[in-house]
């Protein structure tokens, strides 16, 4: 049996997570208060996951960027490669919060969504 | 003169929670002032996620949490100028404000809610050597620059101080290609939240020197390096220590000061450990009707936070407003002790007769306490003792004191809060 210790960043408690492993299976997970912390605790210690958030450049909006973020969680190491599809990428405003900018990004099957409103 | 029932100064989560409070609470006549050209305020470059899992139950990006709150206040049909600076108010709460559109203007207040925030101390104000070259920036700035305006400040990045915007902005300029070479810290904790330590450095494979500093500055005209060093106990540079990072870019994460001018000029009392004002258990200054929310009154590090106490303080306008508020009596104020480890308290006295069934008490530790535990007492009857697996600097801690309890209290004049050991 592996004991991996985490600090959850489900939220900003940042709970500290004690994880069992048995090879690659989850055994027991303590230290959680909350089910996002078990939840959180047995991803990062099989396939960790993140929410990508950046910026998108825009055409004739009051601003230059509009903010975005990956609608799911999407595999850690895919992070830089969505990043170069954001960097290559600009809109057109209006830009509207909920707004899809690019669908299945890198591949992951998660869309590229508008997290700010740009006129 | 124009005059209104409450007017907000700032229109950031605090004011922005506070007006739509007092409006829910009766009050029709309130106007929010804010200088930036969109409300929001700091949310709007706040562009990772982690937002309001408190208010909302979701997590929410700054810009997607801000429009909540903004949606709202559209909704109620309330008042706001953009791109208006307030320049005074006087102790008759007449705001004197500018614009480009009216000039300068001045508004009649019944009650004046400051919510004003909070700014980035500044290179100036750390005494750091070395020359002066382009290339350092508040990491609040570059972050602005970054999100809003599309620009990057610089490639080879040393950030100073460990402060939560200091590790987004490791994370950030690491996402758009610069490296970022270490994070170092002064104090031998973090000032961030556990959390952004592992996703923002940890993620990103970023060092992080704790008890370390910037002891020199090189460059002329743009930044080619620095010089860290380790600090001993009393934060003074180690010599031998030194160690030269290559960098064209110094982001500067060191703390946060409210931004208290115009309340200074109105004679509100400041409290020296927050930088804020004293402020009572309706969240009220020494001044009657001038009330204060958010970053303004203390440095928070979640924005659930400060949109639950602006809606306390907006509530507490409108009951001000509606004359539902005891006049103080200054014989039944009872002011909270922050002593073993307690640096302060918000609020700072309770006038009972004020107070809302509970109120919640927030407030920061002095240092590192693991497996202590926060105490609470009445004159000398403790009536609250919880344990904190670990506490530190960085991390807002509270306590909830509910009205039955202190009212039972035969002849309470003191309200301690401390920190205790495992005794």
């Amino acid at each position: 049996m592996e004991k991996r210790n985490l600090t959850c960043i489900g939220c900003p408690l940042g709970c500290a997570l004690e994880v069992t492993m048995d090879q690659t299976t989850v055994v027991s997970i303590t230290g959680n208060t909350c089910k996002r912390g078990a939840d959180y605790a047995a991803k990062e210690v099989t396939h960790p996951t993140r929410i990508v958030t950046s910026t998108v450049c825009v055409r004739g909006g009051a601003i230059p960027m509009v903010s975005v973020k990956t609608e799911h969680d999407i595999p850690k190491e895919k992070i830089m490669d969505i990043m170069k599809c954001i960097n290559a990428l600009t809109v057109d405003a209006p830009v509207h919060i909920g707004d899809v900018l690019l669908s299945d990004i890198a591949g992951c099957g998660v869309n590229l969504i508008a997290t700010k409103e740009v006129l | 003169m124009n005059s209104y029932d409450i007017v907000i100064i700032g229109g950031g989560p605090a004011g922005l929670a506070a007006a739509v409070s007092a409006k829910k609470n009766g009050i029709d006549s309130i106007l929010i002032l804010e200088r930036d050209r969109e409300l929001g305020g700091i949310l709007n470059q706040c562009i990772h996620n982690g937002f309001g899992l408190h208010t909302f139950k979701e997590e929410l990006t700054g810009p997607e949490y801000a429009k909540r709150f903004i949606d709202q206040v559209t909704e109620l049909g309330i008042e706001y100028k953009l791109n208006t600076m307030v320049m005074d108010i006087s102790t008759e709460k007449v705001v004197t404000a500018m614009n480009r559109t009216d000039g300068l203007f001045h508004i009649e207040a019944k009650a004046v809610i400051l919510a004003m925030g909070c700014r980035e101390r500044s290179r100036g104000a750390l005494n750091i050597p070395g020359y002066r070259p382009a290339g350092i920036y508040s990491a609040g700035t570059a972050q602005r620059l970054v999100n809003i305006e599309g620009f990057m400040p610089g490639r080879k990045v040393v950030i100073l101080g460990s402060g939560d915007i200091g590790l987004i902005m490791a994370r950030r300029m690491t996402l758009e290609g610069a490296e970022v070479k270490v994070v170092a810290e002064l104090m031998p904790y973090s000032g961030g939240l556990k959390r952004n330590i592992v996703q923002c450095l940890d993620d990103f494979g970023i060092p992080l020197k704790l008890s370390h500093t910037v002891v020199d500055i090189r460059g002329k005209e743009r930044l080619t390096g620095i010089t860290l060093a380790q600090v001993d106990e009393h934060n003074k540079p180690i010599p031998g220590t030194e160690e030269d990072y290559e960098c064209d870019t110094l982001l500067l994460s060191c703390g946060l000061i409210p931004e208290n001018e115009i309340s200074r000029a109105i004679g509100v009392d400041i409290n020296p450990v927050t930088s804020g004002p004293s402020v009572n258990e309706s969240l009220e200054t020494n001044i009657p009707g001038i009330f204060a929310c958010g970053n303004v009154l203390h440095v928070h590090d979640l924005v659930d936070y400060v949109s639950e106490e602006a809606a306390s303080a907006g509530k507490n306008a409108a009951k001000y407003i509606k004359g539902g508020m005891k006049t103080a009596d200054a014989r039944k104020e009872i002011t909270i002790q922050a002593t073993g480890g307690v640096r302060y308290t918000v609020p700072k006295t309770i006038h009972i007769a004020n107070m809302d069934d509970e109120i919640t008490v927030r407030f920061r530790v002095g240092g590192v306490y693991k497996n202590c535990y926060i105490s609470a007492y009445l004159n000398d009857e403790r009536i609250i003792r919880r344990k904190r697996p670990i506490m530190a600097p960085g991390e807002m801690e509270e306590v909830k004191l509910k009205k039955s309890v202190l009212e039972a209290k035969h002849d309470l004049n003191e309200i301690t809060i401390k920190i205790e050991e495992e005794a």
